[in-house]
């Protein structure tokens, strides 16, 4: 059994897989902010209230209607981008014009309404969520035993952020979305729908908060208090990452998770903070963040 | 026409010695401030510990006040209720007005630990009464006691620590390694077990802390394989101690090392399901199926409620129950006079049997050690629990010269 | 308006003295306390448009360090809670001088991602017990000699602290410097153009404002005698921009009514639970799509104009 530093590889190796899948979470959260600030400038605060929606759903649909783990995969994101549909037709595009911090502050409050709504028909100590059967049982992989779902995860993320990536940078969609969102007159003369275009992109953007929520149901408890719990965090990702950058969240998130992972190992109690201090010092040195550009 | 007025005179004298004869007998009978008896139940209704405490502990109290008559001295019992949800602030704010505004006269469950000290400190300023039942910290009773103001009736860390921590040390578990929630109660159980366990020849190889509501403990539970330590011990209580079991099941921790649920109750075993939890070593100062007594009160509990009651509900009854007892012997709510009723009277109920209560606060009680029964063991819902053995109350919790409440001492 | 002004100054005043007799003591204590907190932030939003949204750990912390500045070093009212500010302004100083480099939405992470370091700072830190928090906090006697424990008397004590602060906000707004800082708020490139080192102002800014904040935290904590994670949390932060945004931003008076507002709702519909959550959440909602300008800043808004108007029919 070597040693790492004084810590024994198979702990150390343990708390970065665990860090991997915290990061997959991180990953996917941010990249959903990163498309809601990047094209719309807004600072969804609302995003971890609707992560945490997304997981209800899934619970709800196990739990009312029997519906299991792969159908929640792809109805419950569904559910909570209409949530965003209406979000946005209501209140967010009144505001669009305004300096963005109202933004913030309305979705602010939506976010505690939201969990408010929750806590009170289900109280704050959570639900369990049963795994689909496949993904019981762990692999032994000698240093540790990894749940086989959380190898899942790993892979789930990867894919969806990849795909996002691909959505908005190279496919002609993703292009009208950028540039709807940069200079909304020309597009629209063009005669591509611009406000539809604004719509769906916050549908997107919080559609991939519902998914990471249903993903997150089995592992943590499914808890009215989950997505705030998760928003600072991801929060400082996307700062640390750039505000508007795609690519950015996703490495950052990763990394983040990795980085936490580490910390764990040699100084627990710090773990929590480390993100925080990493943001501050990215803030000082690169003020765009580490891939973004300054607006 | 004088003796008209005098008779009015006569009379109107008379009616007014009468009055206050009557008067007097009345109060001799029953003072009661506010004219009423308020008894306040604080807890956390809908977070954490919702199933430990909760609408149940209402529940238990209004049973308690149904069976004393409803009424004393021909005056109302009044119940009220209030959610702290884990707060020590809202649950200062709440206690504070409830005895300085609304005259509540004593209030009872008050868990979690950290609420608790808030709470015993205030009932010591504003010399009212504060019964503990749902907290577990031994410092109700030791550095934080309020003698005459303060009870501390379920069980403590101490007691918890010398039943189970005794038991798994005996049984071979001799390496320890701690997961402890981040506040009052945790420590103390850390503290009081490891104590336990290094006394009777065990060692305490670490341990880590974790916030109060974790959902996910598989870092900690990675830190607690990597100790090699023969048994976890799992200094937390509630929606964490279910947490932590479900996520050491799933990590495949139980293959090589062993679980000590230091904090266990049978709604938590409920939550959990036998086929996790079953081999468990716990205790409890109660369990429903122990007598015919504890059956029907648990049935009577389980019509309204639609589930079994814990220990802490069937304290939360007892010890309403003695406190209203109480004041009808001593004829007044008046804090001093009731406290000492309620020291000088043994507590023989359904929930304990002979229990007393100590001037440190400590209503000294027998425990139980339980272990968790296999899923073919159960005949059915709630039949979780095999009787291991039974611990005199002198024995399991801290005698009264080892206190080290400072207001005893003088 | 100068007059009616004073007026009504006078009359407030003669209102909060009487309070006491009328209300609840340790409710009107706990509302001056966080009116001052939205005062004070209120300062760097509505004066120099700076979204702090990491206020509760100027609140918070300073709670801590007078609390532990009473209970355990056994300071007197007055020092334990000039020991709390002081160390609130010490954090400006260093929080500040690391966010005012950022603008806008930025600064407001950036705020919001600081708080979090101190939060957690404070869950670790020995002497701030982390979920158990800081209790039984001393009220002590007021330089040594008039005690504090009586509700009624603490009550004067936290009136006068109120009184000052709000004051110093007051003169704070009507000075030139003052007068910068909305210039800041205004147009902050111009303000710059014209030869103002606009950083240094907004740091400033940032301190008072801070320090003001960390003195509303200690006297709360010596108030209601408890000191906890609640007061650091971001959801702290978020409640003092609720009670601003209702009471209306860059009045002078709007957040402490914005304040007695939220304060009073969450004590009165306590037992609702989760309501209070919902119903905060809304009146945030509501504030940001229909009611902006808050409440004072409406009935400001309401009054100027039928002023206008009777002048124009006087003319």
């Amino acid at each position: 059994m070597t040693d790492f530093f004084g810590v024994p590889i198979q702990a150390l190796l343990g708390q970065l897989m665990l860090g991997l899948v915290n990061g997959s979470f991180y990953a996917i959260l941010s990249l959903g902010l990163a498309v809601i600030f990047g094209m719309l400038n807004i600072v969804n605060f609302a995003h971890g209230a609707l992560y945490m929606v997304g997981a209800f759903f899934a619970w709800m649909l196990l739990n009312y209607a029997g519906i299991g783990y792969w159908a929640s995969l792809v109805i419950a994101p569904l559910g909570v981008a209409l949530i965003g549909v209406l979000i946005e037709k209501t209140m967010l595009q009144w505001l669009r014009q305004l300096d963005h911090l109202y933004g913030l502050l309305l979705t602010f409050g939506l976010a505690l309404i939201m969990e408010g709504i929750f806590r009170e028909f289900y109280g704050s100590s959570g639900n369990p969520y049963e795994l689909p059967a496949v993904f019981k049982g762990v692999f032994d992989l000698g240093f540790m035993m990894l749940p086989k779902y959380r190898i899942w995860v790993i892979v789930m993320s990867i894919v969806v952020c990849f795909a996002t990536w691909y959505l908005i940078e190279k496919t002609r969609l993703g292009a009208y979305l950028r540039a709807g969102t940069e200079n909304p007159q020309l597009v629209q003369a063009f005669g591509i729908n611009v406000p539809l275009m604004i719509t769906l992109t916050y549908a997107f953007g919080v559609g991939l908060a519902g998914l990471a929520g249903v993903m997150a149901a089995p592992i943590y408890q499914v808890s009215p208090l989950m997505g705030s719990n998760i928003i600072i965090v991801v929060f400082a990702v996307v700062v640390i990452g750039g505000m508007g950058s795609i690519l950015g969240s996703i490495v950052t998130g990763l990394a983040l998770g990795l980085i936490e992972g580490l910390t764990k190992v040699y100084f627990a109690e710090a773990s929590t903070t480390v993100v925080f201090v990493i943001m501050a010092i990215v803030l000082l040195l690169r003020p765009a963040g580490l891939f973004g550009r300054e607006k | 026409m004088k003796s008209t007025f005098k008779f009015s005179v006569l009379s109107l004298a008379a009616t007014a010695a009468l009055t206050v004869h009557l008067g007097t007998a009345q109060a001799q009978q029953g003072k009661l401030s506010g004219d009423v008896v308020k008894i306040g139940v604080l807890t956390d209704m809908s977070g954490l510990y919702a199933d430990y405490g909760g609408p149940g502990a209402v529940t238990a109290a209004r049973m308690a006040v149904q069976d004393f008559g409803g009424k004393i001295f021909g005056k109302n019992i009044e119940v009220v209720n209030a959610d702290h949800q884990n707060k020590p602030d809202i649950a200062k704010n709440i206690t504070q007005q409830w005895f300085d505004r609304d005259g509540v006269d004593m209030t009872v469950e008050n868990l979690n630990s950290a609420v608790a000290l808030t709470v015993q400190a205030l009932g010591k300023e504003k010399n009212k009464i504060t019964i503990v039942t749902g907290a577990a910290t031994a410092r109700l009773t030791n550095e934080d006691c309020a003698p005459g103001n303060g009870i501390h009736y379920l069980m403590d860390t101490i007691a918890l620590s010398n039943v189970v921590g005794k038991a798994i040390v005996k049984d071979g578990g001799d390496s320890w390694f701690f997961l402890t929630a981040d506040y009052a109660f945790g420590h103390s159980l850390e503290k009081d077990t490891g104590d336990v366990v290094k006394a009777n020849g065990g060692t305490v190889r670490g341990a880590v802390r974790h916030p109060l509501a974790t959902s996910d403990f598989s870092s900690f539970l990675l830190q607690a394989q990597s100790s090699g330590a023969k048994v976890v011990g799992l200094a937390n209580a509630g929606g964490d101690t279910v947490n932590s079991i479900k996520a050491a099941s799933e990590f495949g921790l139980t293959k090589k090392q062993n679980l000590a649920a230091l904090l266990m109750l049978v709604t938590d075993v409920h939550a959990l399901g036998l086929n996790t939890a079953q081999g468990l070593y716990l205790t409890e100062g109660w369990y429903w199926d122990l007598n015919n007594e504890t059956r029907q009160w648990a049935q009577r509990y389980e019509a309204v409620m639609k589930k079994k009651p814990n220990s802490n509900h069937a304290s939360v009854y007892s010890s309403t129950l003695h406190y209203l007892k109480a004041v009808q012997a001593a004829g007044t709510d008046d804090t001093a006079a009731v406290m000492k009723k309620m020291q000088e009277t043994p507590i023989n109920d359904m929930f304990a049997k002979n229990g007393r209560l100590r001037p440190d606060g400590r209503m000294v009680h027998d425990m139980y050690l339980f272990q968790v029964k296999s899923p073919s063991e159960s005949k059915g819902a709630w039949d979780y629990y095999n009787l291991k053995g039974t611990i005199k109350g002198e024995d399991a919790f801290q005698s009264l010269a080892a206190s080290r409440c400072a207001a005893l001492k003088k | 308006m100068m007059q009616h002004k004073s007026l009504f100054y006078t009359l407030l005043l003669v209102a909060l003295l009487a309070a006491p007799f009328i209300g609840y003591p340790v409710f009107l204590m706990k509302a001056l306390c966080f009116a001052m907190f939205a005062c004070a932030f209120n300062l760097l939003i509505g004066f120099t448009g700076l979204l702090s949204f990491g206020h509760a750990m100027f609140f918070g912390f300073a709670a801590y360090v007078c609390g532990h500045a009473a209970k355990v070093w056994g300071l007197t009212p007055e020092l334990a809670i000039l020991a709390g500010t002081v160390s609130a302004a010490g954090i400006g100083l260093v929080t500040g001088w690391l966010a005012v480099r950022r603008q806008g939405i930025y600064f407001a992470m950036v705020t919001l991602a600081l708080a979090q370091m101190v939060y957690f700072i404070c869950v670790q830190a020995p002497f701030t017990y982390a979920e158990d928090g800081i209790q039984s906090i001393p009220r002590g006697a007021f330089l040594g000699v008039l005690s504090l424990q009586d509700d009624r008397v603490m009550y004067y004590f936290v009136l006068a602290i109120a009184v000052g602060a709000f004051a110093l906000i007051y003169r704070i707004v009507h000075s030139p410097f003052g007068q910068v800082l909305k210039s800041i708020r205004e147009n902050e490139a111009r303000a710059l153009s014209l030869g103002y080192a606009v950083d240094r102002y907004k740091l400033v800014a940032f301190v008072l404002s801070g320090a003001l904040a960390g003195l509303a935290g200690a006297t709360k904590s010596l108030a209601l005698g408890l000191a906890t994670l609640t007061d650091v949390g971001w959801q702290m932060s978020g409640e003092v921009v609720l009670m601003t945004l209702l009471g209306g931003m860059g009045t002078i008076l709007g957040p402490a009514v914005g304040a007695t507002v939220i304060v009073a709702m969450q004590n009165y519909l306590a037992d609702l639970g989760s309501m209070v959550t919902i119903i905060m959440g809304a009146t945030f909602v509501v504030c940001v799509l229909v009611f902006r300008r808050g409440i004072v800043g409406e009935w400001i808004y309401r009054t100027t104009r039928r002023d206008e108007h009777s002048e124009s029919h006087s003319a």
